[in-house]
């Protein structure tokens, strides 16, 4: 096979992969590190019929998705930093109304303007808890070009399948890194295209009413059927209620339709975890650093091994007790003050054997960094 | 047809008190919609958060009822999404010009093909009553026990400043001229805002001792006056009503398209 081979950074992978998967609409507005998304989906989009709008600021780029979204598009928008904070309202809001798009969040470092053009993982809870109210939410990240590739195919895919905004968490580092990328052939990767009703022009048609999988059929705004999207609780019309039931079951539905899918939603890779004694957890640049660690230590005999997260929500606890369980060590090598390792110590049996590996300087989290916290848990010192 | 066919009559009652303005609007809108002949599966309506924004519920048109202040940038998405389609924004004064006077300028600036009617009772009525920029200097508000010390916006040298090719008043005593405006708005190729002062007896009418609904809209008729009308010369508190703006330019949607005509020749 003729297959395309490119150096590009990682934004432009995910331009890539983005087209590839069929967006048709982006809204953004210029921040660092993301801008390059916005910069080569501004050239790429004309080209192919699609649209591309700069809006006035990042909480209306997030709105005019999920408008564009509604007729049919698939549509996604692109950020970091502060502009992530300021979209968290209206992703309440597509949660909430169920329209599927896809928010790119190439992370940067520190809290409010921080540092921009450095490295950190930082967002990981707001990507969870950003925006108000009990919710759930799916965010994908990647640790090399050819994965976030692939899991920005996968987040339009899954944003399809359960009508959801997706979220892709990327690092400044994978996102102007530069590696090289085999570009996929059309067909190559199964795409989800969106799930239209089947009700005609005539009958009834319930934007709400989920199907007996789950799932709910989707008609475009501007079709044949007419009816409300509404970010208050509604019902199966998608007209507001404040009956308690209504709300307790909507509250239900939101939550469920990806909780209760985590097995079916969540990726991961493994590396060497079969007799691994030590278990480094990690994910985006971080697990760079840890697997170059496990290389080398294997190299050497040590029984080390890496579980790379590319699902970090729907947090898959259970998979992740599974796999730590024989271990003596596990390690979270992340670049922020543990927002991973404190979830995966609820998960997994023992807390007492896990231990953070983590840089919060806007440097990227290095092998050596990784190694001072192995010499430290087997007493050497650093 | 007739305004019930528009109705969306499962969603009724309504939640607007008895003798607020917005019904008026309403009323007029379909009248204005069905005077068009426009087809209801060819109209999105977007509204924010507020008493207003309730409207969008009770209509029968593809409806999308977003959040506060944020209706113009939705519209934006699904108007250039799908540029065939008539989109109509009916938005509150807090709405539109407080939290949403980004959008709102900037969606006037591109002048994309949106007709936005700012439903203007000068307060916060679904908050009960705190006062918004279209207040107005020394009147009440349960945020302004004492007296409003802001100045309130213009909204119609606001659209104008920011580049709306449509820019209209009116209120909802002058029904038949709210109708006309409404329909011109509608068929207009560009951003149109049609400012219209629809009363609050509930909130601002009660905090301002000015009466019920009928002598709020006797006071529409009192103090407003047609555009350039020789009044206005003598007493310049009076509000000037009628089309300030109607001008050909051209529309965000259809640069889009010529745009993407060129890049694809390329
Ligand atoms: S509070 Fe005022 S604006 Fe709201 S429905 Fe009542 S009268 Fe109308």
């Amino acid at each position: 096979m003729n297959k395309k081979k490119v150096f590009v950074q990682g934004n432009e992978a995910c331009v890539e992969a983005a087209l590839y998967a069929g967006v048709d609409f982006f809204a953004g507005y210029p921040i660092t590190p993301s801008t390059e998304i916005a910069e080569q989906l501004a050239y790429r989009l004309p080209k192919k019929g699609g649209k591309f709008i700069q809006m006035e600021d990042e909480i209306s780029s997030m709105c005019a998705i999920i408008g564009a979204s509604l007729t049919g598009l698939k549509s996604m928008t692109a950020t970091s930093g502060p502009g992530f904070t300021l979209k968290q309202e209206a992703i309440g809001f597509a949660i909430m109304a169920e329209v599927p798009c896809v928010i790119v969040n190439v992370q940067r470092g520190g809290l409010s303007t921080g540092l921009p053009t450095s490295v950190q993982q930082g967002d990981v809870m707001q990507a969870r808890w950003g925006t108000h109210g009990d919710h759930s939410i799916i965010a994908l990240t990647a640790s090399n070009h050819q994965d976030l590739f692939a899991m920005t195919i996968e987040a339009f895919n899954l944003a399809e399948t359960y009508r959801t905004p997706v979220i892709l968490l990327f690092d400044a580092v994978i996102g102007h890194m530069r590696e090289s990328l085999i570009i996929p052939e059309p067909g190559e990767l199964p795409l989800v295209e969106r799930l239209k009703t089947s009700v005609d022009e005539k009958t009834n048609y319930h934007p709400y009413l989920p199907r007996e999988d789950g799932r709910l059929p989707m008609s475009d705004f501007g079709g044949v059927h007419r009816y409300n999207v509404t970010g208050l609780m509604h019902d199966m019309w998608g007209f507001p209620s404040t009956d308690p039931r209504v709300a307790y079951i909507l509250m239900h539905h939101l939550y469920e339709k990806i909780e209760g899918h985590v097995n079916e939603i969540c990726r991961m890779k493994e590396f060497y975890l079969e007799d691994a004694n030590c278990i480094l957890i990690s994910y985006g640049a971080s697990a760079r650093s840890a697997l170059h660690v496990v290389q080398s230590r294997r190299a050497r005999g040590e029984r080390l091994g890496l579980l790379e997260l590319q699902t970090l929500w729907p947090f898959p606890a259970e998979a992740v007790r599974q796999k730590c369980e024989r271990a003596m060590y596990v390690i979270v090598v992340e670049m922020n003050l543990g927002q991973i390792m404190r979830v995966v110590k609820r998960a997994i049996d023992d807390p007492n054997k896990l231990f953070l590996a983590n840089r919060i300087d806007g440097e990227l989290i290095t092998p050596q960094d990784i190694k001072n916290m192995l010499r430290m848990i087997y007493g050497k010192g650093v | 047809m007739s305004v019930k066919d528009y109705l969306r009559e499962r969603y009724m009652p309504h939640l607007w008190c008895a003798g607020c303005g917005h019904g008026i609007v309403m009323n007029n809108l379909i009248r204005a919609i069905i005077d068009l002949g426009l087809s209801k599966n060819d109209i999105v309506m977007v509204t924010g958060i507020g008493c207003s924004s309730r409207i969008s519920g009770y209509l029968d048109f593809h409806t999308l009822h977003t959040l506060h202040g944020r209706a113009l940038a939705f519209a934006t998405g699904v108007k250039l999404a799908r540029p065939e389609l008539s989109i109509i924004v009916p938005m509150g004064d807090g709405d539109a010009i407080a939290i949403g006077g980004n959008h709102f300028i900037h969606a006037a600036r591109r002048n994309i093909d949106v007709t936005a009617i700012i439903m203007n009772n000068s307060i916060y009525g679904m908050t009960g009553g705190q006062f918004s920029p279209l207040t107005g200097h020394d009147k009440k508000a349960t945020t302004a026990p004492f007296g409003s010390i802001d100045h309130p916006f213009d909204t119609v040298r606001l659209a104008m400043g920011a580049g709306a090719s449509f820019v209209a008043r009116t209120t909802t005593y002058h029904v038949t001229s709210m109708k006309n405006i409404l329909k011109k708005a509608i068929m207009h190729k560009g951003f149109s805002v049609v400012e219209i002062l629809s009363q609050c007896p509930t909130y601002f009418g009660k905090k301002n001792n000015m009466g019920n609904a009928v002598d709020m809209l006797n006071d529409y008729k009192t103090h407003t006056v047609p555009i350039g009308s020789k009044k206005k010369k003598e007493n310049p508190d009076l509000i000037e009503r009628g089309i300030f703006v109607q001008e050909e330019r051209e529309e965000y949607c259809a640069e889009y398209e010529m745009l993407v005509k060129k890049v694809k020749k390329e």
